[in-house]
């Protein structure tokens, strides 16, 4: 029972951590970010690119290492959402919603296969592997990689809402968030917030694919599109363009998946995350947190 | 409308390789055509590309195909051609008319597949006579993730329908009446032979072409245009935008569920792998490219997108990316696509 309760929050971390990305960029253009799990993707080859270059790791290193290549993963798996908004997305920000949505599409297509030319269509063992030490905590097993991981997740969420709520930029992206146009007027650059905005999702998002990555030790150019999904719904459980709802939706959707998979099988537990999903639009379409926003014409 | 050439070269040697009608000889039609637009003579491009026999000539082209090359194998990327063209004409109405994102529509394909086939086999049915049940089943399926995805913001059907074609085609793995991983084998074929079934199926593509777009061009289709347009002022005016929307989904999953029997029938086996994501995105692609909304170019766009990939083999590796990088440059080049459709509503 804890044993699940763990595994739940442990894979939920992952998923707020992708699910933030995305619902920080709808908050701030309405946008659906599809090719977002793919910069998960990609920011797992990334760190398993730098993780190469580095040659052979001791054991003992792996955590500190792994935790540079972290953040090395995140400058440049933010870059790439960057330069993805300002190369498909900006030009279409007037354009009918359905132009947007394809092109994203578009996006995660050529990203996903991109990645294949790049390196090939077979899962590639990640050089560095948490194996290790496990404590009993309350009757689950627990390793200290795990938990380390799980530290530099919610660590990175505390940062996150930090960021938004208290700092300059964190108002600029609410106020632009709020209404693109009064933001403008009030001397907000929206295209550089726009642009930071993809950059903290993205990072987070490239943060998470290493994560997974050192965890489940294989890595493959289609390992984005699941966790896309997977981290949408965990947006629209907690209320999708709220952040605390995200993080909350993705440790919940962890929790679901994980006492889901215990009655029903492995086989059947994405079934059961998409069910949750459209249960989820039917009853609560705001989710648990959001707020019910009326339609401007 | 009239980019200079630059729709036609796709357009000539794609209908070339096998195409069905787009259906164009509409006798109703006003007959004063030309000059509409007023400013200047149209080019040649243009003029053949709002011929009215085009679609006739498509299917001409369909139908003497087989005469040029009839080996095996060309009949099989033929006949796969012309389903996917039944394909990309349902999902026309989907995304074209109606302005709804499906990104699982390779689930429909699958309903309709599957249960021609579980039924077919497993009663020793012949394959026609499963059609009322998957009439049936495609249309519970079309209503079933339609009803509580078409009251929300069209981005939210987007992504439950993505979520939806995965769901089909876990359960079709996981479950054993439909086979799990391997699949259906042994289902029956309508026809004696290739060639034969080839021409069935380019009539029964011919006739869902021309009926999408007549549906299109109805009273109906007339209100999906104006939802796409703007939903607001559709609801203003007096559509019921959601019963409207629905209407449209459940036509784009009778028809992806009916182009999933040929499918079947065309295979004689069918297994989850032919129904994932990228069979979905594939189909969008031939929407997106051809013109979303315009049925000659729908159907263009999908004999290109199923047969480009057989006559660049080598090319393999490249070829999704390619796909990938093209669709986000139609967005932002050419948002109408190749051969856009042209608005029979303006300038009276």
């Amino acid at each position: 029972m804890s044993q699940l309760v763990w595994n739940g929050l442990f894979v939920g971390s992952f998923y707020a951590l992708v699910a933030l990305g995305y619902s920080m960029v709808y908050g701030i253009i309405k946008l659906l970010n599809f090719a977002h799990g793919d910069l998960y993707m990609l920011g797992a080859f990334i760190g398993f690119a730098v993780l190469g270059a580095a040659g052979g790791v001791s054991a003992a290193m792996a955590l500190p290492l792994l935790l540079l290549v972290l953040v090395l993963t995140m400058g440049v798996t933010g870059l790439a959402g960057v330069v993805l908004e300002r190369v498909a997305y900006r030009r279409l920000r007037g354009a009918p919603r359905l132009s947007l949505l394809i092109t994203a599409v578009g996006a995660s297509f050529a990203l996903e296969y991109g990645m294949r030319a790049a390196a090939g269509a077979d899962p590639r063992v990640y050089p560095v592997r948490l194996g290790g030490t496990s404590l009993e905590v309350l009757g689950a097993r627990v390793t200290l990689q795990q938990l380390a991981l799980v530290a530099v997740a919610v660590l990175l969420m505390i940062g996150l809402n930090l960021l938004v709520t208290r700092s300059r930029e964190g108002r600029a992206m609410r106020a632009v968030a709020l209404d693109p146009r009064a933001a403008a007027l009030m001397g907000i650059d929206v295209d550089a917030v726009i642009s930071r905005t993809f950059f903290l999702g993205s990072a987070l998002a490239g943060a998470a694919g290493v994560m997974a990555g050192a965890h489940y030790g294989k890595i493959d150019f289609m390992m984005g599109f699941l966790i896309g999904l997977k981290a949408f719904t965990a947006a629209v459980i907690g209320g999708i363009g709220n952040i605390p709802g995200t993080m909350l939706g993705g440790l919940l959707l962890g929790l679901l998946e994980s006492f889901g998979t215990f009655w029903l099988g492995g086989e059947w537990r994405d079934v059961f995350a998409f069910g949750v999903l459209i249960l989820f639009l039917t009853v609560r379409p705001t989710g648990l947190l959001g707020e019910r926003v009326t339609e401007r014409v | 409308m009239t980019g200079p050439g630059e729709g036609t070269p796709p357009a000539a040697p794609a209908s070339a390789a096998s195409s069905t009608a787009a259906p164009t000889a509409d006798p109703a039609a006003p007959p004063r055509r030309t000059g509409r637009r007023g400013a200047g003579p149209r080019s040649i491009a243009s003029r053949l590309m709002e011929n009215r026999w085009a679609g006739l000539a498509g299917l001409a082209v369909a139908l003497l195909a087989p005469f040029v090359d009839a080996t095996p194998y060309a009949l099989s990327v033929m006949t796969n051609a012309a389903i996917f063209v039944m394909l990309a004409a349902g999902l026309n109405i989907v995304v074209g008319y109606c302005g709804l994102l499906d990104l699982g529509y390779a689930a429909f394909f699958a309903v309709g597949a599957y249960t021609s086939g579980v039924l077919s086999t497993r009663f020793d049915l012949p394959l026609v006579a499963t059609l009322p049940a998957v009439l049936v089943v495609t249309v519970i399926a079309g209503l079933v993730i339609g009803a509580p995805t078409l009251r929300l913001r069209s981005d939210y059907l987007a992504i439950v329908t993505l979520g939806f074609g995965e769901i089909i085609r876990v359960t079709a793995n996981n479950l054993d009446v439909t086979g799990g991983p391997s699949g259906i084998y042994g289902i029956p074929g309508l026809t004696g032979g290739p060639v034969s079934f080839y021409y069935l199926t380019v009539l029964i593509v011919a006739l869902a072409v021309v009926g999408a777009a007549r549906l299109g061009r109805s009273r109906l289709g007339r209100a999906w245009r104006f939802v796409r347009e703007d939903e607001d002022a559709a609801e203003a005016m007096g559509v019921h935008t959601y019963k409207v929307k629905m209407a449209a989904y459940v036509a784009g999953a009778i028809w992806g569920g009916l182009a999933g029997v040929l499918f079947g029938a065309h295979l004689s086996a069918i297994s989850p792998t032919s129904f994932t994501f990228l069979q979905s995105a594939l189909v969008l692609m031939a929407v997106v490219l051809g013109g979303m909304g315009s049925i000659r170019g729908v159907v263009v766009g999908a004999v290109v997108i199923s047969v480009l990939p057989e006559l660049l083999r080598d090319l393999a590796d490249y070829r999704y990316l390619a796909f990938g990088v093209l669709l986000i440059i139609v967005m932002l080049v050419r948002p109408q696509g190749l051969w856009p459709a042209r608005s029979r509503e303006v300038a009276k």
